[in-house]
């Protein structure tokens, strides 16, 4: 699974194509897609709906596979393995925030935080460690057992955070991490990630439409159609927005 | 392997915790295989029961001579002549000098069942004096032992139970006689305690049979003088009889309508089966399609596809497991030693007898149970596993 090719970026997508059958139909959701992430990035992944945002995600985590072309996180090919290796790599290296949270509900904050460490050979009391420390990351250490539905949606992707960064992963992806709250609870989150990344060095790859979570990140990409578009297509977008 | 023994653990247990959420369509499974169970078991134990009561009557030591040729004492008949030469041969055990050996007379008598009140073919059995002696376990439980020479019966405490009028002082007219009855009289839970007794030389003028019997039975000496017992009477060409222990004729008596009742029990069991593996289907194809964003997550965050399908067994499984055990209480509570008559084919009278509901066959019921957890466990776990997890991440 190691590749030894490239070590400047953290995350390289090469050459990537993604095709989905839907019958005899064949939808091109990505198209010959290259993209580096560097280590301690914060990067913004903005596009319509079905542009292939979060498919590119999804491989990019190892939940998806490319129909070819080369996916590499920390010198790894993860195109290349296998269901059960992509398991316990993501379990290693991936940390998910997903739009809607995707909480056990029962479970407590820090029963559902501690889930990927799970996983990892930590006694009982290294993993209560490091949950109390993901909680008080997030500024949830008061809300430790409550169950998701006794927290608001602000909190729940607070605990989806914990959750994400409490096995310290390479990777942080976050599909639309804002998509389901308010715009005060939104910011909070965005502060959070901004945060991870500034003060904790955390590499952050998130997709958004919302163009006020995009502006937190450090650089923004933009895809159209399953492909990458170019600094001048980025402009021309721009200029007709602003005429509009 | 201990991580993946402990995430088999883990993701059991959430789902198991989910169960409250899913409580009624995971009822409606427990309820449906306890029914089936249930209904398993209980028919079973007929058979089971049946068997039981046929094959306890006689011992190693209890032997029955008939007329060769003959399928059962029905159909068997000699003289007084014959009878005696039965009552010399050798390995029969004597008392006094007197051989403990019962030449018998068997007739059917129409009696109404308790209950339906229809006619059923009750044995009337003439015995000798030595007819107790001869069974071993027989005892008088209510009344007294029929006179010899009276037109006096005793009844079988099974019989007593089962059929109508036939308590201590009640009166029947059969055959050219009008009986008396004296005495209830328990073989052991044997066939014979669903007959009713009578003097053999009373019976014998009540129906015209002259000085004929039907079979007799003898108790040897002990269960090594069969042989020698057997083979006097089969070189002897004074006589032309069949010999068989007790406890193999009725054994055979018991093959047709044991066999019919199982074939019944496992027909109805497979059908209902089938009934109750759709609900378990239907029940764990609900609990992971609710759970679909859920096994997603744990997939994402790095749970392997094996113990996402055994969790969705486990469930599947325990609450099959539970529908078992409730079946089988229940089956047992309430068929256990329960008393009911049904027809012998083999002889066309009436057998009463308990159903049995034997370890076996609660084992036998928890065992289908399990199965039909396991296949409607099955096929959902596969679909949990084989979910898309990119696509069932999204949804709602």
């Amino acid at each position: 699974m190691t590749d030894s090719t490239d070590k400047e970026a953290l995350v390289r997508v090469e050459g990537v194509h993604k095709i989905y059958t839907r019958g005899s139909e064949k939808i091109d959701v990505l198209q010959n897609l290259d993209l580096k992430v560097p280590e301690g990035d914060f990067l913004a992944l903005m596009g319509p709906s079905g542009s292939g945002k979060t498919t590119l995600l999804n491989l990019i985590g190892g939940l998806d596979r490319p129909t070819s072309g080369v996916v590499a996180v920390a010198g790894e090919r993860v195109d290349k393995a296998s269901g059960r290796q992509l398991a316990k790599w993501r379990s290693r290296h991936i940390g998910f925030v997903f739009q809607f949270y995707n909480l056990l509900p029962v479970l407590t904050a820090e029963r559902n935080v501690e889930l990927p460490l799970l996983l990892t050979t930590l006694s009982r009391k290294q993993r209560a460690k490091h949950v109390a420390t993901a909680l008080d990351v997030v500024g949830l250490a008061n809300r430790a057992k409550h169950y998701p539905r006794q927290l608001s949606g602000g909190q729940e992707q607070r605990v989806g955070i914990a959750r994400a960064i409490v096995s310290d992963p390479t990777l942080l992806l976050c599909d639309e991490p804002t998509g389901d709250l308010d715009s005060k609870s939104g910011d909070e989150i965005l502060d959070l990630l901004v945060a991870l990344n500034r003060d904790h060095g955390k590499t952050i790859i998130m997709v958004t439409h919302d163009p006020h979570a995009a502006a937190r990140a450090q650089r923004t990409v933009y895809l159209n159609k399953g492909m990458l578009m170019s600094e001048a297509e980025i402009a021309e977008m721009r200029a007709a927005e602003a005429v509009a | 392997m201990f991580s993946w023994i402990s995430q088999v653990f883990m993701v059991s247990w959430f789902n198991l915790r989910n169960l409250k959420e899913r409580l009624g369509t995971s009822l409606s499974t427990v309820v449906g295989v306890a029914g089936v169970v249930l209904v398993f078991v209980a028919v079973l134990s007929i058979a089971n029961g049946f068997r039981t009561t046929m094959s306890s009557t006689g011992d190693e030591k209890t032997v029955i001579v008939m007329r060769s040729g003959a399928t059962d004492e029905m159909s068997s008949g000699f003289g007084n002549d014959t009878a005696k030469i039965i009552g010399d041969a050798p390995g029969i055990l004597r008392k006094d000098g007197i051989a403990v050996s019962s030449a018998e007379l068997y007739v059917i008598v129409d009696v109404p069942k308790i209950g339906t009140d229809t006619p059923a073919n009750v044995p009337l059995r003439g015995v000798s004096a030595t007819a107790p002696e001869v069974r071993g376990t027989f005892e008088i439980v209510e009344g007294r032992m029929f006179e010899p020479g009276k037109n006096e019966i005793i009844v079988g405490s099974a019989a007593s139970t089962q059929f109508v009028g036939l308590e201590v002082g009640a009166d029947h007219r059969w055959g050219e006689n009008t009986w008396r009855v004296v005495g209830i009289f328990d073989n052991g839970g044997t066939v014979e305690d669903s007959e009713i007794w009578a003097d053999v030389k009373v019976l014998q003028p009540a129906y015209r049979r002259g000085n004929s019997y039907q079979s007799v039975h003898v108790r040897l000496e002990s269960a090594d003088a069969y042989d020698a017992f057997k083979d006097a009477l089969t070189t002897d060409p004074r006589v032309n009889v069949k010999i068989e222990k007790k406890s193999d004729y009725h054994s055979g008596q018991s093959t047709f309508l044991s066999a019919t009742i199982l074939v019944l029990g496992l027909v109805i069991g497979v059908l209902m089966g089938f009934g109750a593996v759709f609900g378990a289907l239907n029940t764990m194809y609900t609990a992971v399609s609710t759970r679909t964003r859920e096994i997603a997550t744990l997939r994402a965050l790095g749970f392997g596809a094996g113990p996402v399908v055994i969790s969705v067994l486990v469930e599947s499984l325990m609450l099959a497991t539970l529908g078992g055990l409730i079946g089988s209480g229940l089956a047992y509570f309430v068929f256990n030693g329960f008393q009911a008559a049904t027809l012998n084919w083999q002889t066309f009278s009436q057998v009463a007898f308990a159903f049995a509901v034997t370890p076996p066959l609660l084992i036998g019921g928890l065992v289908y149970a399990v199965a039909m957890g396991f296949v409607g466990g099955l096929f959902p776990a596969i679909r949990a596993a084989r979910l898309p997890v990119a696509t069932a991440l999204r949804e709602l």
